[in-house]
């Protein structure tokens, strides 16, 4: 199977401080990565340079998506060609609804494939929001506005279902969340997961893998992956924790 | 190899129209004019002197010494009275060629044909084109130009007119007397309740001309009326001066809401004097959006007289490049358990500045009175203003006072988080300023709703460097 994404040797930072110190990755289609670290090891640093984030500066490496460099294209762009983050604390958007926000990114991402007409959408965003059982008010509130922590992740899944992106991005996905959430969270990711889509789960916690089973799991530490390993290896760490892991490698 | 820009006039209802006046006044300000504009309309002797005293009043006024720098304005340079055509037209195709070309591009016979329950459409200080529907006339609902007015019903005209706005208010207020023309006149009867809104669509087209018009409306115990108008201009190089006066009075248990969205180009000077009367249980509804002109200084009150009056301002800002939009809105508490809201909401893009400026006064005898003052203000870019000048004064101490005001700027966060979902950074701008005006956006009438938003992408065009 050929590789999604190809991460090599990537230096990367912010304000001037190096974070990500030769990060080498790759993700082959169809297939589910977890990255494992202790905070500050620079898990939500890679998911915002692959996405673009401004205030990250990429010092060397590369990024292949789909063959395409990634590095070249702004972060509109890299959504278009089919990537998702989905975000650790989706910021608020005073009024913007989440449904206005999905009529417009689903008209710039999907194109011609988006929801011709508003009832095609609304059952469209139905179906994803009953997966995560987001109340339905919610969709025609300012997004992210005074969402509890579980909502928001809930509206992050729902746009995620909605953009059928390539490959996702979940930081933290699980953080915050409680047991019900987490459930409802994962039943998002695994009908996703079943059309075929890869995925890079960023976590500090085992908890979701108890729900979503993935093919590789990734260890990083102080800016590189140390270790390498099939799901076991989440197990293994939440036995031993990162530090034995750290002094293993 | 270097690329070729055209230049462009990036102002969407930037055309013009050849000149054919039928008079068109000479330039400057002299009791000559006053009194050749009075003689060339027929006017009564009384509004002649009205004209005249208001004159003086002009003349002895200073300029304001507060709000915006008025001081480039040429008074001497302004063609007082224009008029296109000998009178005024009730069918479309009587209006002349050129002026139902500039019509045509503004698209108002489309939206008249949907929308309107009746349309008076001012072209030049004139009304030349007014039409309302059989029905309202039949229930004595009267939307005339208000120099007809004046004509057809002499009594109830001076019965009201200057008694809301007096030259005496403000040096504009005084020009506006002097020498105003057209304008919209509507009366409407006890209980008629007219449930389309009533349109009117101001235009000022010749150069250096100043807009004068001046309105009056009176709604009659229990009446119930919406009166809408929408302003766009040609671009010309000099500065133009609309100075319009709206007058209202909402009788015992009124309603009555006024819908504006001003988009003139950007050399004009707007400067608006516009006040509501309401009386016993009436209510006053000033929605008021502000989008073009080069200064608008513009501040619709209510005087609430009468016990259990209400009145409700929305009024929103928006200034880019070399624009000072001085808007809010005033409330004046004089009866007893009166109610008042001011929201006032304003952008500041691309260098440019607005301002909210609002006055809540609630007299000694207006006890248990109600009101609540919420004004934000988003700035897009760094080299923006907003300024927020809030004056209130409560003289009895029963009264209950709400003030919140917030100051908002577009984050990284959210133009990053926008553009993860594939939208470029212009449109994420664009919908976040959607997103906050939509309090105020919702209030107009549908058609309208569109063509602001509409007015908002075109502002923010280009607003990405």
């Amino acid at each position: 199977m050929s590789n999604l994404l190809e991460i090599s040797n990537l230096h990367a930072g912010v304000e001037g401080k190096e974070i990500l110190k030769g990060l080498n990755l790759s993700i082959p289609e169809g297939e589910v990565h977890v990255i494992m670290g202790p905070n500050g090891s620079g898990k939500s640093t890679l998911a915002n340079v692959i996405m673009g984030h401004p205030a990250y500066e990429v010092a060397s490496g590369h990024i292949e998506f789909g063959g395409e460099d990634l590095l070249d294209l702004a972060t509109d762009e890299r959504a278009r060609v089919g990537v998702f983050l989905s975000f650790q604390s989706p910021t608020a958007l005073p009024g913007i609804s989440l449904l206005q926000l999905l009529r417009k990114a689903t008209t710039m991402v999907l194109g011609d494939e988006a929801p011709d007409t508003a009832m095609e959408m609304m059952t469209e965003v139905n179906e994803a929001r009953e997966l995560t059982g987001l109340p339905e008010h919610l969709l025609t509130r300012s997004a992210n506005d005074g969402f509890s922590g579980g909502e928001k992740k809930k509206g992050e899944i729902i746009q995620m279902a909605m953009l059928k992106p390539k490959l996702v991005i979940l930081d933290e996905i699980d953080s915050g969340l409680d047991i019900d959430a987490v459930k409802a969270v994962s039943r998002g990711i695994n009908a996703l997961r079943e059309q075929g889509r890869s995925f890079l789960i960023i976590t500090h916690y085992q908890r979701i893998l108890n729900y979503v089973k993935p093919d590789r799991v990734h260890v990083v530490s102080d800016g590189q992956i140390i270790r390498s390993g099939d799901h076991t290896l989440a197990h293994e760490l939440e036995e031993v924790g990162y530090e034995q892991v750290e002094v293993a490698r | 190899m270097s690329e070729k820009f055209e230049v462009t006039n990036d102002y969407k209802f930037g055309f013009k129209t050849p000149e054919h006046y039928h008079f068109k006044g000479g330039v400057g300000l002299t009791k000559e004019v006053v009194e050749e504009i009075s003689r060339m309309k027929e006017e009564p002797q009384w509004m002649l002197e009205f004209r005249l005293r208001a004159l003086e009043v002009f003349q002895s006024k200073p300029m304001p010494q507060w709000g915006l720098d008025l001081s480039q304005i040429e008074f001497d340079k302004i063609h007082y009275y224009v008029r296109a055509t000998d009178r005024t037209n009730d069918s479309w195709d009587d209006v002349p060629q050129d002026i139902r070309d500039t019509f045509d591009k503004l698209g108002i016979p489309e939206a008249e044909r949907k929308f309107l329950a009746g349309m008076g459409a001012q072209f030049e200080s004139e009304v030349v084109y007014h039409n309302l529907k059989e029905k309202w006339t039949e229930l004595g609902v009267v939307f005339l130009d208000t120099d007809t007015a004046l004509k057809k019903y002499p009594e109830m005209f001076r019965k009201y007119f200057a008694t809301i706005v007096p030259p005496e208010d403000n040096k504009f207020a005084a020009l506006n007397s002097a020498v105003w023309s057209g304008g919209t006149f509507i009366y409407v009867p006890p209980g008629v309740k007219v449930d389309i809104p009533l349109q009117a669509y101001f235009r000022i087209n010749a150069e250096s001309m100043g807009q004068f018009e001046r309105t009056l409306i009176v709604a009659d115990e229990g009446a119930d009326i919406h009166y809408v108008e929408g302003c766009t201009a040609p671009i010309y190089a000099k500065h133009s001066l609309h100075a319009a006066v709206v007058e209202i009075v909402a009788l015992k248990g009124a309603r009555i809401q006024y819908t504006t969205v001003q988009n003139w180009s950007s050399n004009v000077y707007n400067l608006v004097t516009k006040r509501a009367v309401a009386h016993e249980d009436a209510t006053m509804i000033w929605v008021d959006g502000n989008l073009g002109s080069y200064k608008t200084m513009k501040y619709p009150s209510v005087y609430m007289v009468g016990k259990g009056a209400r009145a409700d301002i929305l009024s929103l800002a928006l200034a880019s490049t070399n624009q000072e939009q001085d808007a809010g809105g005033k409330v004046i508490h004089a009866a007893p358990n009166t109610t008042s809201t001011i929201t006032s909401k304003s952008v500041s893009l691309n260098g440019g500045r607005a301002s909210y400026r609002g006055l809540v006064k609630i007299h000694k005898n207006a006890t248990g009175s109600k009101t609540n003052v919420q004004c934000d203000a988003l700035i897009l870019d760094d080299h923006s203003i907003s300024d927020t000048y809030p004056y209130i004064e409560v003289e009895n101490s029963d009264s209950y006072v709400e003030h919140e005001a917030s100051v908002s700027k577009v984050s990284e966060e959210q133009l990053f988080y926008l553009a993860s979902r594939g939208i470029p950074e212009e449109e994420a701008r664009s919908m976040i300023v959607s997103g906050f005006v939509d309090a105020i956006v919702r209030e107009l009438p549908m058609e309208y709703a569109v063509e602001m938003n509409r007015l908002i992408e075109l502002q923010m065009e280009g607003s990405v460097g």
